[in-house]
């Protein structure tokens, strides 16, 4: 397709019988490219507002007791008389950074956001099955942050237990928690009407051709995804609903009996279990952690196919593992659990399955490593970002292999070890997947490029102060020091040795936040100004890119449904004239 | 793309027949969720269960397993008007669909009506749970096997309301005849689900009511 080809929707739209008006259009879209794009905005400004929550803690922890310069003033004397940090507000903070960047930034990013737009256009379908359905699931999820949002202010502010809200302290905690609760209940109904809408997609409305083992691994691992989001999410509702039992109604299913705080006897009488809330949320939030890494991958697939430009190495042992990653998801959620007296038994079980749950992420991961030997590799932003990845998450998986054996895990267990090595699977490699896949896929929701200048000063200091930030707290928490001190170890004499590393991650931590200045300059600016391209810039071979103008149409994609004759990554194969040949090409005479 | 459409086809099938198995797939892959769901409640009572087994009997024998047992007779019969709806939309029969629906609708709420009075003699019992509870036997933790009757039951009944409350949108959509034997997935898929709340009870009512008997 030329770049001078006029975009079939200018066509399309004489006939268009029926107009749209701004809110259907626009707010209360069914397209679910519109719903992609909402997502992805709502999403990022709850990623920057998460990440803003941690600027404010990282530093009452460089500096615990000084007043917080510039913003100080306006947290409200309730939070930070003087501009100086609370205990309970640090709690808020730590908790709410937790909640909002698991649930509403990196999964609806994910999810929402590259799902949505990227996944139908790669199967060649002309939108959702269910597009209503999607519609509702935004609303929800929308509707789920707002209750996040007013919960700061509420008497006693945000919930302060933890992202995890174990009881029985998540039961007696302020009301905030209980906004908790009920935002989760919204958030997971819309992760839930999302998966369903994934799986009845993937299955029913997949263009002629295209067979399982011609999915895109992007593809593969949504799929994958929204299989544990259906089956791991329910029972954390189920279990959402009994701890607000036990806040509203003093029910007693997570609080033990003869329970005393601060000196008072609590009135819970039953005999319930705490623990039993640790396993119904780990049995989600174990999982979840795969919900936050293989749409990751399946990102970096994709780019890291498209600019080595001959096909990944190993596609199918990375579709069996990802399936395989999957399935041993729901069976080792308790190793989060081996401090809790379980017994030896059950630690060993668990154990077990953790260190055969590494070797798909190993297998997936040397995969795609395997594919760069050779490739004549083009080094854009997108890509420095998926190179990146591979890194990050390298590091990220191999930190948590002690964190998976009972032994090492007792003296690392709820350290800045931990922090860091769930960071490094999330944040720089995770996050990193998420920009890698804005710069791919920005091109196809806009027809227009970002600047690749501004990309590459938004990835290498990005990559400096994500090392700064998360390096350190390695060092801090093989040292012993707590992930939960407000004020940073500054008590503690075991801590006195490595306590000077506070400063130099908080000074990472600002630093990282003006390594996004360009990023958000260039996401702006790249809308109205960046430089105009055809349909396939990358000369990719997939759907979206090869099947469907920039935009794609909106309500149904494609001026006709592609017919996929081939698999998803065929670059340069011997003997054709161009160095990439698209899923739908008409299969050529060898 | 077809430019024209039939009436009750969306955009972006190609025939009834893909929009109704994308219906029917999508309300099976939603049960899923909904077991998993009360796969969580009934994980609770399983732990609950086997750490305080003379308290859940000593709880069981407080529940009327007269009104029970007619309960579990009412909801399957329930479920038999609702698959005689579905059969009425498939044969396009639209009065009869409203019809089944309104007898559906009729012993649904028969069913949370007789829940109304056991509820209420419960709470009337003291044994509804918090810190008001009562419970004058030898047996400790009793307080449990209320709290998870209460949750199941009621977290149970909510589905009925629900259904109940999508019946009443469906009734008069059946009535001016939007549902023809080719597209009436939201008959057969509302039937789908009826029949899982349904099939909850059949498994709450042996493991709350039944549990002391013999």
């Amino acid at each position: 397709m030329s770049v001078l080809e006029k975009h079939p929707e200018e066509e399309h739209h004489e006939e268009h019988h029926h107009h749209e008006s701004f809110w259907t259009k626009y707010v209360f879209s069914q397209d679910h490219k519109v719903i992609g794009i909402q997502y992805a905005l709502t999403s990022l400004v709850f990623l920057l507002f998460g990440f803003t929550l941690m600027l404010i803690m990282r530093w009452q922890l460089a500096f615990p007791g000084r007043p917080i310069p510039i913003i100080g003033g306006l947290l409200g004397e309730a939070n930070a008389p003087g501009g100086i940090m609370l205990p309970e507000f640090y709690n808020q903070l730590g908790a709410m950074h937790g909640t909002i960047m698991v649930f509403m930034a990196i999964v609806p990013l994910l999810v929402g956001a590259f799902g949505n737009y990227v996944l139908p256009l790669q199967i060649g379908a002309p939108d959702m099955a269910f597009p209503k359905l999607n519609m509702a699931s935004y609303w929800v999820y929308a509707s789920g942050g707002v209750v996040m949002a007013v919960s700061f202010f509420v008497p006693g502010g945000a919930a302060n237990s933890g992202w995890t809200s174990y009881a029985p302290l998540s039961v007696t905690a302020t009301t905030g928690q209980t906004f908790w609760l009920i935002g989760m209940v919204f958030l997971i109904t819309s992760s839930l009407l999302g998966s369903v809408n994934f799986i009845t997609t993937v299955i029913q409305l997949r263009a002629k051709g295209l067979s399982y083992m011609r999915f895109p691994f992007f593809v593969w691992a949504q799929f994958v995804t929204a299989f544990l989001l259906l089956l791991a999410f329910p029972p954390l509702e189920a279990a959402g609903f009994m701890q607000l039992l036990d806040r509203v109604l003093e029910t007693s299913f997570f609080m033990p009996e003869g329970l005393v705080v601060s000196g008072e006897v609590q009135p819970y009488a039953g005999g319930g279990s705490p623990l039993l809330w640790q396993h119904l949320f780990w049995f989600l939030a174990h999982p979840e952690v795969y919900v936050l890494i293989l749409p990751a991958m399946g990102i970096v697939a994709e780019v890291i196919a498209n600019n080595i430009r001959k096909p990944l190495w190993g596609y199918k042992a990375m579709v069996y593992s990802a399936i395989f990653l999957g399935a041993m998801s729901f069976i080792v959620w308790a190793h989060h659990m081996f401090m809790t007296g379980m017994g030896t038994t059950i630690s060993a079980f668990f154990q077990t399955t953790t260190m055969i749950i590494s070797v798909p992420s190993v297998v997936i991961l040397t995969a795609l490593f395997m594919s760069l030997k050779g490739g004549s590799i083009r080094f854009n932003t997108p890509m420095l970002f998926s190179l990146a990845f591979l890194i990050m998450f390298g590091i990220g998986g191999l930190t948590g292999l002690p964190l998976g054996l009972a032994p090492t895990d007792i003296h690392l267990h709820d350290t800045y070890y931990v922090i860091g090595h769930f960071h490094y699977v999330v944040a720089p490699g995770t996050i990193f997947a998420i920009f890698a896949g804005i710069y791919y896929w920005f091109p196809k929701v806009t027809g227009r490029k970002m600047s690749e200048a501004l990309g590459k000063l938004h990835f290498w200091p990005s990559l400096l102060f994500m090392n700064g930030v998360f390096m350190p707290m390695f060092i801090q928490g093989l040292a012993g020091v707590s992930r939960r001190l407000y004020d940073g170890g500054d008590q503690y004499a075991h801590a006195q040795s490595v306590l000077g590393l506070n400063k130099v991650m908080s000074y990472s931590a600002y630093g990282l936040l003006l390594a996004q200045l360009p990023f958000i300059i260039n996401f702006f600016l790249s809308i109205k100004k960046g430089k105009k391209v055809d349909s396939n810039p990358w000369q990719a071979t997939t759907l979206e890119w090869v099947a469907a103008p920039s935009p794609p149409i909106a309500h149904g994609n494609f001026s006709e449904i592609p017919v996929v004759t081939r698999g998803p990554y065929e670059y340069s194969v011997p003997g054709h004239d161009q160095d990439f040949t698209p899923q739908n090409a008409v299969v050529q005479e060898g | 793309m077809a430019e024209i459409h039939a009436p009750g086809l969306a955009h972006h099938f190609d025939s009834y027949q893909q929009q109704k198995e994308a219906a029917f797939f999508g309300m099976w892959v939603f049960l899923a969720t909904e077991v998993l769901f009360f796969g969580g409640l009934f994980c609770a009572y399983l732990v609950y269960r086997s750490a305080n087994p003379e308290a859940f009997a000593a709880g069981s024998r407080e529940l009327d397993i007269v009104l029970g047992a007619i309960n579990t007779a009412v909801l399957i019969g329930s479920s038999l008007t609702m698959a005689l709806a579905v059969h009425a939309a498939q044969v396009g029969k639209r009065k009869m669909i409203a019809a089944w629906m309104g007898a559906t609708i009729l012993l649904g709420g028969t069913f949370l009506g007789i829940k109304v009075v056991e509820y209420s003699h419960k709470i009337h019992e003291g044994h509804f749970p918090g810190p008001n509870f009562v419970w004058h036997g030898p047996e400790v933790n009793v307080e449990m096997f209320f709290n998870v009757y209460f949750l199941m039951t009621g977290l149970h009944a909510l589905h009925m309301i629900i259904g109940i409350g999508i019946m009443l949108v469906l009734i008069p959509l059946a009535w001016k005849g939007r549902f023809t034997p080719e597209s009436h997935n939201y008959v057969e898929g509302f039937g789908l689900y009826w029949h899982f709340v349904d099939i909850v009870w059949i498994f709450l009512f042996p493991l709350l009511y039944l549990l002391d008997v013999g």
